[in-house]
């Protein structure tokens, strides 16, 4: 009794109405940007009938995994198994997340915090490159994979993607945040340069690096342009390709093209909890409060 | 005594002259072999491309026919002979001028806010929520929402409420498919800088708001003027690139929404104009010039933004 009267006066005390405005304001916005994605998952529960219900109902009344079932079945009636499309997806993504976080860290903390000749002018080439819209460079992309003969092999799906600007860029604006004094410390109790990096810069970096992760797997898991281009093996195709063959295949599979976005998405919704709740800990360890 | 301790002195200096400088040179060659994945990745496939497209824009090239020099012909022709380029141009620069700002103020806005709350891992994962999806993914589920008859759950809901009798053509009425791709893509893009945004705001030092609270920091809008602002400026430099490459780029949501052609072609942008001409009629050559355009375009914007976030480099 006593604590929950505690309570009430804290809350009392804290209680101001323009913080009660502002959580019900970010409440509406919230619910507004939630909302497709309510209805993507209520939809892929729905039975076919719900489906295409007039007047549309946007909540599922009787969820049901049948539309599940339909996807497998369609996407497996083909040479191959659903699983693989899920396994090539996984390991390109995984591949490409890891090389990319390792080279992009090392270059930016290199670029910024070791004094060597020509790096201000490497930087700029980087920041003048954030500009050249991607789909523009397509057509030589693909030449240069081809000449490398990737063709058909799973680097073409990883490689290309390795070495994007704008992940640089925010790596190296966030490196820049971390004070040289700490860095010149580790170097006094004489620590190799790398190890400087990789033991004291990199842990300061925990923001950087899993919002990194967060954006590079989100784009190479939802992107299936790789796949068609470079890979012409079926077997080899990754998640989003199969998924866009399900969609072309109009209102017979509405339904299973709910559930293939839901599943699409699952993994991405999982790595960004993941990371986020990371970066709050990494905060809380290094005694900043946040 | 004296001239012994001197010469010992001298000695060590130059020792450690000595050492310091095989110390500099060792991390200098640490620097360059921690750079080097990066930069071969980056030369191979974004260097060596973009310049490779300069060189095909002053061409004739649609891969059957053998490449023909061109000189500034298709940038030429492109503002004199092409109707439909400069349509694609309006509408990209009426879409980048409404999204591009409205976007980078609101990510860091909604930032701001969300990282004062309490649940805000919660907050903040319904509002990067559309971001994480794939955008064509997601279009099915928009173009059920805004689906121009009345099975549309949009329009369903609007004529229930007897506001109007007819649906509205949402996504086939020239008038109403600008104002819905920009809606949208606002909707789903605003993710990328809040996300930045909130990493940056965790990166400010607290003790800095402690020093500003000594120094006679009264409220939150001062706190958010001379505190947060000046510490996030690397990061909203990096926001307002970004949201200007993505806003002048846009193309697949576009088509996604509106479809290729889009009715009166008010979804038709540079980057829908350019795929057109690259991917569908291979004219190599000119699409390469329309892509050499926008990325021009995009760096005389990029420049005003250094020139006015810059902090050091």
């Amino acid at each position: 009794m006593n604590g929950l009267a505690k309570r009430i006066r804290r809350f009392r005390r804290r209680f101001t109405w323009g913080w009660f405005f502002t959580y019900a304001g970010m409440l509406v916005l919230v619910g507004f940007t939630a909302l497709p994605l309510v209805y993507m998952v209520s939809t892929a529960f729905k039975p076919i009938d719900e489906i295409f219900l007039f007047p549309p109902r946007f909540f599922v009344r009787k969820p049901t995994l049948s539309n599940f079932g339909d996807l497998v079945a369609a996407v497996d009636s083909q040479v191959v198994p659903f699983l693989r499309y899920v396994i090539n997806s996984l390991f390109t993504t995984i591949m490409t997340v890891v090389l990319t976080v390792t080279i992009t860290s090392m270059g930016a903390y290199s670029v910024d915090k070791i004094k060597f000749l020509g790096r201000k002018a490497i930087f700029r080439i980087v920041i003048l490159s954030l500009m050249f819209s991607p789909p523009a460079a397509q057509i030589p992309i693909y030449m240069a994979v081809s000449r490398l003969g990737m063709i058909d092999t799973y680097w073409a799906l990883i490689v290309p993607n390795l070495a994007t600007p704008m992940y640089f860029f925010l790596m190296k604006q966030f490196i820049s945040q971390i004070p040289d004094s700490i860095l010149e410390s580790a170097r006094i109790d004489g620590a190799t340069e790398f190890r400087t990096y990789l033991s004291v810069a990199m842990p300061m970096a925990k923001a950087a690096i899993s919002t990194v992760v967060v954006f590079s797997f989100t784009a190479n898991w939802n992107n299936a342009g790789g796949s068609i281009i470079y890979i012409t093996k079926q077997a080899m195709r990754t998640l989003p390709f199969a998924m866009s063959t399900i969609s072309a295949g109009g209102l017979a599979r509405a339904g299973a093209a709910a559930a293939a976005v839901f599943l699409t998405t699952l993994p991405t919704i999982v790595v960004y909890v993941f990371m986020q709740s990371r970066v709050i800990k990494t905060m809380a360890f290094s005694g900043i409060k946040g | 005594m004296g001239s012994m301790d001197e010469a010992a002195t001298s000695r060590i200096r130059l020792l450690n002259e000595r050492h310091i400088r095989r110390q500099k040179r060792r991390t200098q060659l640490t620097g360059y072999l921690m750079l080097l994945p990066y930069l071969l990745v980056f030369v191979v496939f974004i260097i060596i491309p973009v310049i490779w497209g300069l060189v095909l824009s002053l061409t004739h090239y649609n891969i059957v026919q053998p490449m023909r020099w061109a000189g500034l012909t298709n940038y030429i022709e492109m503002f004199t002979n092409d109707d439909l380029f400069l349509t694609a141009f309006r509408n990209t620069l009426t879409f980048a001028i409404i999204a591009g700002p409205v976007g980078f103020l609101s990510s860091f806005l909604f930032a701001w806010v969300i990282n004062q709350l309490k649940f805000r891992n919660a907050f903040s994962l319904a509002f990067y929520a559309p971001s994480i999806t794939s955008g064509l993914a997601l279009s099915v589920v928009w173009l059920y929402l805004f689906s121009p008859d009345r099975y549309g759950f949009v329009n369903n809901l609007i004529i229930r409420t007897g506001i109007i009798r007819e649906p509205i053509l949402w996504t086939m009425d020239p008038d109403s498919i600008m104002p819905l791709v920009i809606l949208i893509s606002l909707w789903m893009s605003l993710g990328a800088g809040f996300l930045t945004n909130l990493a940056g705001l965790n990166n400010i030092p607290h003790d800095l708001y402690e020093v500003g609270a000594i120094d006679g920091v009264r409220n939150k809008f001062q706190e958010l003027l001379y505190i947060t602002l000046p510490q996030m400026k690397p990061y909203l430099l990096f926001n307002a690139i970004m949201s200007t490459v993505a806003a002048l780029n846009v193309s697949d949501l576009a088509t996604a929404i509106a479809g290729f052609p889009s009715p009166d072609y008010a979804a038709h942008t540079i980057v829908v104009h350019m795929n057109d001409y690259a991917f569908t009629r291979f004219e190599l050559g000119y699409a390469s010039g329309i892509a050499f355009f926008l990325f021009l375009f995009n760096f005389t914007l990029g420049r005003i933004f250094m020139k006015l976030l810059a902090s050091d480099d």
